[in-house]
C-alpha cells in the first residue's frame, strides 16, 4: 500500500463523515413559528458556501498527502511565491465573504427595524422566573422604576403614572400572543442578565437591568412553545421556564379579558392585607416579586 | 523576494553594540529553581500550565458526566456544575493556553529562533512565572474556601457574578479577580520581554522577513495581549471595587429577591465592552502563535518552505490589528445599540479573509512536498481539519444575523471548542513531539505518539462537531439539565450520553501522554542532534541540547529565511540559516561547524 495512505484515507473520511452527518443528522433546528424565515435562508446558504470550501480545502490536504509522501531521495519543489494563485484565492474567498455578509446585513436591517403597527408587549426577568406585561385599554404601558418595585408592585411601576394603571400583569403564568400580529417585545430585568427566547421564534435578545431592550416578531404559527432563559443568570439558569401561547384573535381575546389589571392587583392587595395581613406577608409574593421563592436547586 | 534570496557572507554587517554578559548561576537553586535561563522558565511555565490543565480536564469529565447521565451523580448539583463550567473554560483559556504559547513556547523558542542568548531582561523574566505562579495559587485556594469558586461562566457577567443567586459571590469571584489581576501582571512581565527581545536582540543577518513563522506569531500575540489585558485588568479591578466598596461601576439599580440593593446607575454592558475587547483578541493571542507553530511543523515535515512567507507574515499582522475592531461580535445579542451589528459583522467577516488565506498556504506547502507522517505532522493535518471546521462555524455566528438563533446555544460551545480549543491544543501536542528532542536530547515514543494522536484527533471531533447540531436544534449552553422541553428530542440525550463517553476515552488519551513525557525523559530513544533536519537557528545550536546561553562563543550569523528546504542544486534537502552561501555547496552535515558557534556553550 502507498505510504500516506492510511492518513489520507483517515482525512478522506473525516470530510465526508462531516457531509453525510450534516445531511443525515436527526438533530436539525426546530419547526419556524415566526416571520424569520430569512435567518433560515442566510444559514442556509452559509452552510453551503462554506460547505464547498471544507470539502475542497480538506479533500486538497488528503490529496496531498497521498501524492506527495516521503520518498527517499525526492526534493519538493521549490516556489515560494506564486502571486497569481494567491490574488485568486484571496478574490475568491472575499466573493464568498461578500456573498455570505450582504443577505446577512439586509436581514439584520429587518431585524433592527420594528414595524409601525407592531404591538407592544414586555416580558420582565427576575432570578428565576418570568412576567409579561400588555397594555391595558389606553394601548400603552406605564413607566416603571426599579426602586418601586415590592410585593404590592412586584413589576416596579410608577404609581402616579396614570397610564400604569390599566396594564395587564401575568406573573407565573403563560404568555398568549395574537397569531400573524407582530410585536415587539420590550425587555426588562428586575437583577440580572436574562435572555428571553423561543427557539421557533428563532429571535432573542438579552435583559439588562437599567436599560429595557427589545425584539420583534411576528408569530406564524397556532401552538404552544417552550420559553427558555439563554443568557446565565445564576444557579437556577437552567430552570428559568415558561410558555408561550400562540392562538386565534378570538381564543387570544377570550384569555385576555380574564387576565388582571395593575389597578385590579392592588385593590385586591389591599383587600387580602386588611383582612389577613400576616399570611399575605408570607404568601402574597409567590407568583410575584420572588420574595417568597427560594432557591430552586440549593439543598438538593 | 530580495529577502528570501540567499544572501551572500559580505552583505551581513559587523555586530553594533558588544554583548552584555549574562547572569550566570551561583547554585542549584539559581539555576533551577530561581532562574534567569528562558529555557529554565519556559519549562516551569509549562509544567505549572499543564498541571493546573490537568485540573480544568478533570472539571471537564465532571460537567459531561452531569450532561452525559443527569440525575445520576448525587455529588453534583448545579452550583457544582456551574464552577466546573467557569473555572474549566478560565484555566483553559489564560491559565493553560495563554501562559503555555506565549510563557512556556514564547521563552523557549523565541531567543532560541532569532539567535539571541537569552531574552533582554532575564530578572523581569523570572519574576514573571513566579508572579504567575502566585496567580494559579490563588485560583486554585479559590476551590477550598466558603462557597467555593466563583460559578459565574468564564465571562464573569455582572451583575450575576457578585449577587448571591451564583455559586462563588462570597469569596471565589473575590479570588478569580485578584488571580486575573495577577496573571495580567505576571504576563506584562514576560510580554515586554518577548517583544523586545524579537525586536531588540535578532542576531546579525535575522532581518524581520527571515524570522520563523513561530517567532512572528508568538510576537505578534504578545502584543496584542500587551494591549489587550489592560482593559480585563481595569475591568476586573471595577468589579472587585464593585463587590467589596459597594461601588456601582457595573452594577444598576437591583431587586434581588425581592430585596432592594444599594447599587445604581451603572452598567453591565460596559464590562461586556471591557471583557471582550480583551476577550476577542484573547482568541488571537491563543491562535496566531499556534498558526506560527504549526507553519513550521508543516514546513518541516513536508521538507518544503512554507508557501507564502510574506503573505503569511502579513496575514498574521492584519489579523492581529483586525482583531482590536471586532470585540462585539461576542454581544450581538447583549442588549447593546443593534445598529452596532452592521458594522461588528462587517469587520468580523473581513477578518475571514486573511485567516482563509493563511489556510491556503498550509495546503498549498503540502503541495509537491516530500511529506513525512511524522507525529509533528499529523497533528499539524489535524490542526488544518479542526481550524478549517472551527473557522468556517465562526462564519455563522460573526454574520450577526445568523447568530441571533444560535448564540448562547451548544453551537457557540461546539464553535469555540474547535477553533480555539481542539485546534490550538493539536499543535501544542505536535510543537512538543516536535522540541522535545532538543528540549530533552531524547525522543518521545511513537507507539503511545501514535496512540495518542489518532483518539485525541477523531475523539475531540466525534465530540464536538456533532455538538453543533444540537445548538443548532436550540439546546442552550450553561444548562445544568435539560429536563422536560417540548422541542427536544430524546436522542438528544442519547447523544450527549455518547459525547460523554467519548470525552472519557479523549481524557485517558491525554494521561497516556503525559505518561509519554515523563517515562521518555529516562527511556526515550537518544535524539541524534536535529533529528527532523529542520533549517531554523534552534537546532543549530552547539551543544545540544543547548545549555545556558544558548549559542557557542559566537552567536550565529543568518545567512537566509528559515525555509530552505529542497533549495535546487544544494547537497542536501535543506540549509540551516546560519550556513553562508559558499559553505553550501560544500557538505554541511554538520551544519553548526560551518558557522562561527562551534566553541563549547558558555555555561
Amino acid at each position: 500500500m502507498k505510504k500516506g495512505f492510511g492518513v489520507a484515507f483517515m482525512l478522506f473520511l473525516v470530510t465526508a463523515g462531516t457531509v453525510l452527518f450534516h445531511v443525515f443528522s436527526p438533530w436539525w433546528w426546530t419547526p419556524l413559528a415566526s416571520n424569520w424565515g430569512y435567518i433560515d435562508d442566510t444559514i442556509i446558504l452559509t452552510f453551503w458556501i462554506t460547505g464547498v470550501v471544507f470539502v475542497a480545502v480538506l479533500g486538497f490536504t488528503a490529496y496531498c498527502v497521498l501524492r506527495f509522501s516521503y520518498q527517499e531521495g525526492r526534493r519538493s519543489e521549490y516556489k515560494p511565491e506564486n502571486k497569481k494563485v494567491e490574488w485568486w484565492l484571496t478574490g475568491l474567498t472575499s466573493l464568498g465573504v461578500v456573498g455570505m455578509l450582504t443577505p446577512g446585513l439586509f436581514v439584520w436591517n429587518e431585524f433592527v427595524s420594528v414595524p409601525k403597527d407592531a404591538a407592544v408587549i414586555e416580558v420582565m426577568g427576575q432570578q428565576w422566573q418570568w412576567s409579561y406585561r400588555l397594555p391595558g385599554k389606553d394601548g400603552v404601558l406605564g413607566t416603571t422604576d426599579v426602586r418601586q418595585v415590592n410585593d404590592k408592585n412586584p413589576f416596579g411601576i410608577n404609581m402616579k403614572d396614570p397610564k400604569g394603571r390599566d396594564d395587564v400583569l401575568i406573573s407565573g403564568e403563560d404568555l398568549h400572543l395574537p397569531l400573524d400580529k407582530p410585536v415587539k417585545v420590550l425587555l426588562r430585568s428586575l437583577d440580572v442578565l436574562h435572555d428571553f427566547y423561543v427557539p421557533q421564534f428563532r429571535a432573542k435578545m438579552d435583559m439588562v437591568p437599567g436599560v429595557v431592550t427589545y425584539f420583534w416578531f411576528t408569530p406564524t404559527r397556532t401552538g404552544t412553545f417552550d420559553a427558555l432563559c439563554f443568557e446565565l443568570c445564576g444557579v437556577g439558569h437552567y430552570a428559568m421556564r415558561s410558555k408561550v401561547v400562540v392562538e386565534k384573535e378570538g381564543a387570544y381575546q377570550a384569555w385576555l379579558k380574564k387576565q388582571q389589571t395593575f389597578a385590579q392587583s392592588l385593590r385586591a392587595a389591599e383587600k387580602q392585607s386588611g383582612a389577613e395581613s400576616k399570611v399575605a406577608s408570607a404568601q402574597g409574593s409567590g407568583n410575584a416579586a420572588g420574595g417568597g421563592s427560594p432557591p430552586l436547586v440549593t439543598g438538593r | 523576494m530580495a529577502d528570501i534570496v540567499p544572501t551572500a557572507a559580505e552583505d551581513i554587517p559587523s555586530a553594533e553594540v558588544a554583548e552584555v554578559d549574562l547572569y550566570h548561576a551561583k547554585s542549584w537553586w539559581t539555576k533551577y529553581v530561581f532562574s534567569q535561563d528562558a529555557k529554565v522558565i519556559a519549562v516551569q511555565y509549562s509544567c505549572t500550565a499543564i498541571a493546573i490543565g490537568l485540573v480544568a480536564l478533570v472539571l471537564s469529565w465532571l460537567m459531561r458526566l452531569q450532561l452525559g447521565f443527569p440525575e445520576s451523580f448525587s455529588f453534583i448539583d448545579a452550583s457544582d456544575y456551574y464552577q466546573f463550567i467557569t473555572m474549566h473554560g478560565m484555566i483553559m483559556v489564560i491559565y493553560l493556553l495563554t501562559a503555555l504559547f506565549l510563557g512556556g513556547f514564547g521563552n523557549y523558542l523565541i531567543p532560541l529562533m532569532v539567535g539571541a542568548r537569552d531574552m533582554v531582561f532575564p530578572y523581569v523574566n523570572m519574576l514573571s512565572f513566579w508572579v504567575y505562579l502566585l496567580a494559579v495559587v490563588v485560583l486554585v485556594a479559590s476551590f477550598f474556601v466558603p462557597g467555593g469558586p466563583t460559578g459565574a461562566g468564564w465571562t464573569l457577567y455582572p451583575p450575576q457574578a457578585i449577587l448571591s443567586g451564583t455559586p462563588g459571590s462570597e469569596y471565589g469571584i473575590i479570588l478569580m479577580l485578584v488571580s486575573l489581576a495577577l496573571f495580567i501582571i505576571g504576563f506584562t512581565m514576560g510580554g515586554l520581554n518577548y517583544v523586545v527581545t524579537v525586536l531588540q536582540a535578532r542576531t546579525r543577518g535575522m532581518t524581520l522577513m527571515r524570522m520563523p513563522l513561530t517567532v512572528w506569531g508568538i510576537f505578534v500575540a504578545t502584543i496584542l495581549a500587551l494591549l489587550a489585558f489592560p482593559a480585563l485588568f481595569v475591568g476586573a479591578v471595577m468589579m472587585l471595587f464593585d463587590r467589596i466598596l459597594g461601588s456601582s461601576f457595573f452594577m444598576p439599580a437591583i431587586v434581588v429577591m425581592g430585596e432592594q440593593l444599594s447599587y445604581s446607575g451603572g452598567s453591565p454592558i460596559l464590562f461586556q465592552h471591557l471583557f471582550w475587547f480583551f476577550g476577542h483578541p484573547e482568541v488571537y493571542i491563543v491562535a496566531l502563535p499556534a498558526f506560527g507553530i504549526v507553519s513550521d511543523l508543516l514546513s518541516v515535515h513536508a521538507r518544503r518552505h512554507i508557501f507564502g512567507y510574506r503573505m503569511m507574515v502579513w496575514a498574521i499582522v492584519i489579523i492581529g490589528a483586525l482583531s482590536f475592531v471586532v470585540w462585539a461580535h461576542h454581544m450581538y445579542v447583549s442588549g447593546m445599540n443593534p445598529w452596532f451589528g452592521f458594522f461588528f459583522a462587517t469587520t468580523t467577516l473581513i477578518i475571514a479573509v486573511p485567516t482563509a488565506l493563511k489556510v491556503y498556504n498550509w495546503t498549498l506547502t503540502l503541495w509537491r512536498a516530500n511529506i513525512q507522517l511524522t507525529l509533528p505532522m499529523l497533528f499539524a493535518l489535524a490542526f488544518i481539519v479542526t481550524f478549517v471546521n472551527g473557522g468556517i462555524t465562526g462564519l455563522f455566528l460573526g454574520n450577526v444575523v445568523v447568530d441571533v438563533p444560535l448564540s448562547d446555544t451548544m453551537f457557540v460551545v461546539a464553535h469555540f471548542h474547535m477553533v480555539m480549543g481542539v485546534a490550538p491544543l493539536l499543535v501544542i501536542f505536535g510543537a512538543i513531539y516536535h522540541w522535545y528532542p532538543l528540549m530533552t536530547g531524547r525522543m518521545l515514543d511513537e507507539k503511545m505518539g501514535k496512540f495518542h494522536f489518532w483518539v485525541t484527533f477523531i475523539g475531540t471531533y466525534t465530540i464536538f462537531l456533532p455538538l453543533h447540531y444540537l445548538g443548532i436544534l436550540g439546546v442552550p449552553r450553561r444548562y445544568f439539565e435539560m429536563g422536560d422541553t417540548s422541542f427536544i428530542p430524546d436522542s438528544a440525550q442519547d447523544l450527549n450520553a455518547f459525547i460523554t463517553v467519548a470525552a472519557l476515552i479523549v481524557g485517558f488519551a491525554q494521561l497516556v501522554f503525559l505518561y509519554n513525557l515523563f517515562r521518555s525523559l529516562r527511556h526515550g530513544k537518544i535524539s541524534e542532534r536535529n533529528p527532523w533536519k529542520a533549517a531554523s537557528l534552534e537546532w543549530q545550536t552547539a551543544a545540544y541540547p543547548p545549555g545556558h546561553g544558548n549559542f557557542g562563543e559566537h552567536l550565529p550569523v543568518v545567512y537566509r529565511w528559515a525555509y530552505d528546504y529542497g533549495v535546487p542544486g544544494a547537497p542536501d534537502d535543506f540549509i540551516p540559516q546560519n550556513v553562508p552561501n559558499n559553505a553550501v555547496a560544500e557538505s554541511h552535515a554538520e551544519a553548526p561547524s560551518a558557522a562561527d558557534d562551534a566553541e563549547a556553550p558558555r555555561t
